[in-house]
């Protein structure tokens, strides 16, 4: 088994294992010191996965997928992580458990990163276990605060509920076209599935939506970000959708462009996952659980480049491109409520431009490229979802995308507005020197991937899946 | 140097953002120097642009790469149909700027998003790249919802969200509508204006033609903007600041028309044509419908909202008229003549509003008050400002030797010979504006005077100043028009006379 191939993983599983036991043994003081630790890690996974650039094979078996869309979704993980590690350490100073949240934020990325790579039913379920599990610690970790609790309490409930209806749909899966391997599904797949095959795909994509955070199983989504630590909330919101909308991506593919059932199935997911979130975001005067609406909605658009997999050339470019405009806006997005100490009130942000306009700006760069205005970087991403949607013949769903975006306008300006029209009802505190670098650097790819986009587009487009 | 005159508004704004401890005096100089610039660039290649018979359609062309793997790119140019509306610009800019307003104690901010607009408007007049412009056009929503939103008056908040709902929504048809335009057709993806034009990617393209016109047409009509998605209009003017209320109706409702002329009408023309009847209709209740509820409003800023939906129908029927393909032989000078109409009334409508809406701005830090049937016998009080406001008015309605004349007219003969009835329908629309110009300046500056406005001051000098430019080039395009005619057939010969 050609071990080097799953280097970068082995790295990132090895700096946990190590911060989990230094963790152990440190004095309080130097708990933080799992966040450089944490960082270093990342750097060196990031460093080994620069050497898969390019490659386009499927490798142990055919479980574990390395292609342009695997390399470059695993490339944002890390750097999606990176971000919410530097958000942290400010934030847990006075958490006696500080250090081991470093290594459980590592594990979780792995189980997105391996949900990226996956080229096979069993792979997947493993994937989102290891990814879920995580996910309901980082969003229980103020186990004495109630709204994070529930949080977390809420994301198990949905996520046992959910890998279970997943685990059925693999079984069926496997059961019905005798396969666990993408690949040799792709091959064994008649033009027209079995009823009971169907039903497996259905189950499936609806698990892994749990991951996304669309719907049927997006109910979790709002109550994260709501309550979980700000840093997770912006960790959650963000990593394990970046795996499953690429696992989608692979899923998807592996039927004919032309098959009646699964492309139309998605497209209905999609509306009804951005016309839900933006829906449900309007009249939110929770920051942050408007946040985690929007969230939703956002996976909304991402499977609209899944729905249009197979019959758009570069339909995976697009769900990369957009994944990365999403995912720096909603990281800043998320720095911001962090580094003001996860005020979140919507009439709390009264006035902020005034008193804090690095903040404000921040704050407005994100929510301006979430809409999708240009020439940020959520432009981008939305103009090559477009384009693809436009492409693969499902324009009417490009249509349903606009109408939401100008919903979603309307409830990004409800904070802004008063952010710069009102003013401050009092001082408005702040963390400290970390999440400050975390909010301005990634405030400043939000514009700089906009602008700067020839370099995501020469380096993605193109890519296509492995076989 | 068209490039220099996008940049130096938007790196001007950028410096005034920076600027810390400045007074209103140093950013206002500040701030109209870097606004004269643009000006003065524009004029100098107007000097050097050549209206010789076999020029160039595009000149003083620029073009540098930003997304080669979409073959976007920074292009500029000018034509002979935005060259005058980008001068028109720049000109309202430097007005609007030197206009006097209540800064609320926030001069540099202010000043920093009208040089922000400033330059992404005439970004988007100069470019050649359909995604630049679209990048331009969301953009100008950006500033004019922050310049509205903070220094408006009354509901200003919600007149801000609406205005910038209303027309992001638009502006996403449009994107739409450019996503349609060049995925379709043969060759290369490309999003240069010219090679769009010259391929005409939708010709003879079934079902999709028609719904891409009916995006941008969608997209264009919320800015110009038409009957009935225009409700965004009365809020945003009435609660803007004067000088903002000048820059939208002057500058980023040109967009709409200018939308018009560059994309559908250029790009596509086939199904233009097919549809142009219906765009001269929904024109035509622009027309009608504007200048109708422009007579009911007593509101002064709300009167001349209404009249610039009435006056950019008559932009829009000039359009539809160029756009009909349909029309018998011997009629492409009559179609020529209405396009050339159409510009005209872009610029007139953008000197004339502009000042109006500065007025009215005027008028609204003198008194806090817009309502018509406060004022009266103001003549006697403030002779500038009766002079000013009465030459603007007249203007406005397309008395002769003035610049609206010069458009109406045109757009009018023009029609005439293509579509008649829609000619004969819409003139009405010309008496409804007399009269009501004629209401307002009765209103306005006769009658008995208010006791509450004894003290009421004259224009100022900068006001003075800012007037007489304005009508200064209104008073010359109606009684010397040829400059300004010759730059626009240029323009509009080639788009009339297809490829």
């Amino acid at each position: 088994m050609p071990l080097g191939d799953v280097a970068p993983e082995i790295a990132l599983l090895l700096t946990a294992v190590a911060i989990l036991l230094a963790a152990g043994f440190a004095p309080r003081a130097w708990q933080w010191l799992g966040a450089p630790a944490a960082l270093a890690g990342i750097a060196l996974a990031a460093t080994l996965l620069a050497g898969q650039v390019g490659m386009r094979t499927l490798t142990f078996s055919g479980v574990w997928a390395i292609d342009g869309a695997s390399v470059w979704a695993r490339m944002l993980i890390l750097g999606a992580t990176a971000v919410a590690v530097v958000m942290t350490p400010p934030w847990l100073r006075t958490d006696r458990r500080h250090g081991e949240y470093y290594a459980i934020l590592l594990l979780s990325a792995l189980g997105a990163m391996a949900l990226a790579a996956a080229a096979d039913l069993l792979q997947l379920l493993i994937a989102v276990l290891l990814s879920s599990v995580t996910g309901y610690t980082l969003a229980a970790y103020h186990r004495d605060w109630g709204p994070s609790v529930e949080a977390g309490m809420k994301y198990f409930l949905i996520g046992a509920f959910a890998n279970a209806i997943l685990a059925i749909g693999v079984a069926l899966m496997v059961g019905t076209l005798q396969a666990t391997g993408f690949a040799e599904i792709a091959g064994a797949a008649p033009g027209a599935l079995s009823p009971l095959a169907l039903t497996g795909l259905a189950l499936t994509v609806a698990g892994v939506a749990f991951k996304l955070g669309a719907v049927p199983f997006h109910s979790w989504m709002p109550d994260v970000a709501e309550g979980a630590p700000a840093p997770a909330a912006a960790f959650l919101t963000v990593v394990p959708k970046i795996g499953a909308a690429v696992l989608l991506l692979r899923l998807v593919d592996l039927f004919p462009a032309d098959m009646a059932a699964i492309r139309p199935l998605v497209a209905l997911l999609a509306v009804a996952t951005m016309t839900l979130g933006n829906a449900a975001a309007l009249w939110q005067d929770d920051v942050r659980r408007m946040l985690g609406w929007s969230s939703v909605s956002q996976s909304g658009y991402a499977l609209m480049a899944v729905c249009v997999v197979g019959r758009a050339d570069e339909a995976a470019a697009a769900l990369l491109v957009f994944l990365l405009g999403y995912a720096v806006a909603n990281l800043a997005a998320f720095a911001v409520v962090t580094h003001l100490r996860g005020r979140t009130a919507r009439a709390d942000y009264a006035g902020l431009a005034g008193e804090r306009p690095l903040a404000a700006l921040v704050l407005v760069t994100s929510f301006l490229s979430l809409v999708g205005i240009p020439p940020l970087a959520g432009f981008i991403g939305k103009l090559a979802l477009f384009a693809v949607t436009i492409e693969g013949g499902y324009a009417w769903l490009a249509v349903v995308a606009v109408l939401n975006t100008v919903l979603s306008l309307y409830y990004y300006l409800r904070v802004l507005g008063p952010a710069y029209f009102a003013a401050a009802p009092g001082r408005v505190a702040t963390l400290g020197r970390w999440t400050l670098v975390a909010m301005a650097a990634s405030g400043a790819l939000v514009a700089g991937f906009g602008l700067a986009a020839e370099a995501s587009f020469a380096a993605l487009s193109g890519i296509r899946l492995a076989p | 140097m068209l490039t220099l005159a996008i940049l130096a508004p938007l790196a001007g704004a950028l410096g005034l953002a920076l600027w810390r401890e400045t007074g209103e005096t140093a950013a206002r100089t500040a701030a109209a120097a870097v606004a004269a610039l643009p000006l003065a660039l524009l004029a100098l290649v107007w000097l050097g642009f050549d209206t010789a018979p076999g020029a160039p359609t595009f000149q003083a062309v620029e073009e540098l790469p930003w997304i080669p793997s979409l073959d976007v790119a920074w292009r500029l140019g000018v034509d002979g149909v935005s060259l005058p509306i980008a001068a028109m610009s720049a000109l309202l800019f430097l007005g609007a700027i030197l206009w006097p307003v209540e800064t609320d104690g926030r001069a540099r901010q202010y000043f920093a998003w009208l040089l922000f607009l400033e330059g992404v408007s005439l970004g988007l007049f100069l470019v050649l790249d359909l995604l630049l412009f679209y990048v331009f056009f969301d953009l100008s929503l950006v500033g004019m919802y922050f310049l509205i939103g903070r220094w408006g008056h009354g509901a200003a908040q919600q007149a801000a969200l609406k205005f910038f709902v209303y027309t992001l929504a638009g502006s996403l048809a449009i994107l739409l509508g450019i996503l349609g335009l060049v995925l379709a057709g043969a060759g290369p993806l490309s999003f240069d204006m010219r090679v769009l034009i010259e391929r005409q990617p939708l010709e003879g393209a079934g079902i999709a033609a028609p719904l891409v016109l009916l995006a941008f047409v969608v997209g264009f009509a919320v800015k110009t903007p038409l009957v009935p998605v225009h409700t965004w209009l009365p809020p945003a003017h009435v609660d803007a600041p004067g000088p903002a209320s000048a820059i939208l109706a002057g500058v980023l409702l040109k967009m709409g028309g200018y939308g018009l002329i560059r994309i559908p009408l250029s790009m596509m023309q086939e199904t233009f044509a097919r549809y142009a009847l219906a765009i001269g209709v929904l024109a035509l209740v622009s027309i009608l419908w504007g200048a109708l509820v422009a007579l009911a409003q007593t509101n002064l800023k709300r009167r001349i909202a209404y009249t610039s939906v009435n006056h950019m129908g008559y932009t829009v029927l000039g359009i539809a008229t160029a756009g009909a393909l349909t029309a018998g032989a011997g009629q492409e000078a009559a179609r020529q003549l209405a396009l050339t109409g159409a510009v005209v009334e872009m610029v007139a409508h953008g000197l004339i509003t502009g000042a109006l809406f500065l007025i009215a701005g005027g008028f609204w830090t003198r008194t806090q008050d817009y309502d018509l049937d406060g004022y009266g016998g103001l003549a006697g009080r403030a002779p500038k400002l009766a002079a000013a406001t009465m030459l603007a008015a007249f203007a406005s309605f397309g008395l002769p030797a003035l610049a609206g004349f010069v458009a109406e007219f045109q757009i009018f003969a023009g029609t005439f010979a293509v579509f008649p009835w829609l000619a004969a329908i819409g003139v009405v629309g010309l008496l409804v504006t007399a009269a009501l110009f004629l209401r307002m300046i009765q209103k306005l500056f006769f009658g008995p005077l208010p006791e509450t406005h004894r003290d009421f001051a004259d224009l100022g000098r900068r006001e003075s100043l800012v007037m007489v430019g304005l009508l200064f080039f209104v008073v010359l395009i109606g009684v010397w028009p040829t400059w300004l005619l010759a730059v626009i057939d240029h323009g509009a010969a080639v788009i009339v006379a297809g490829r």
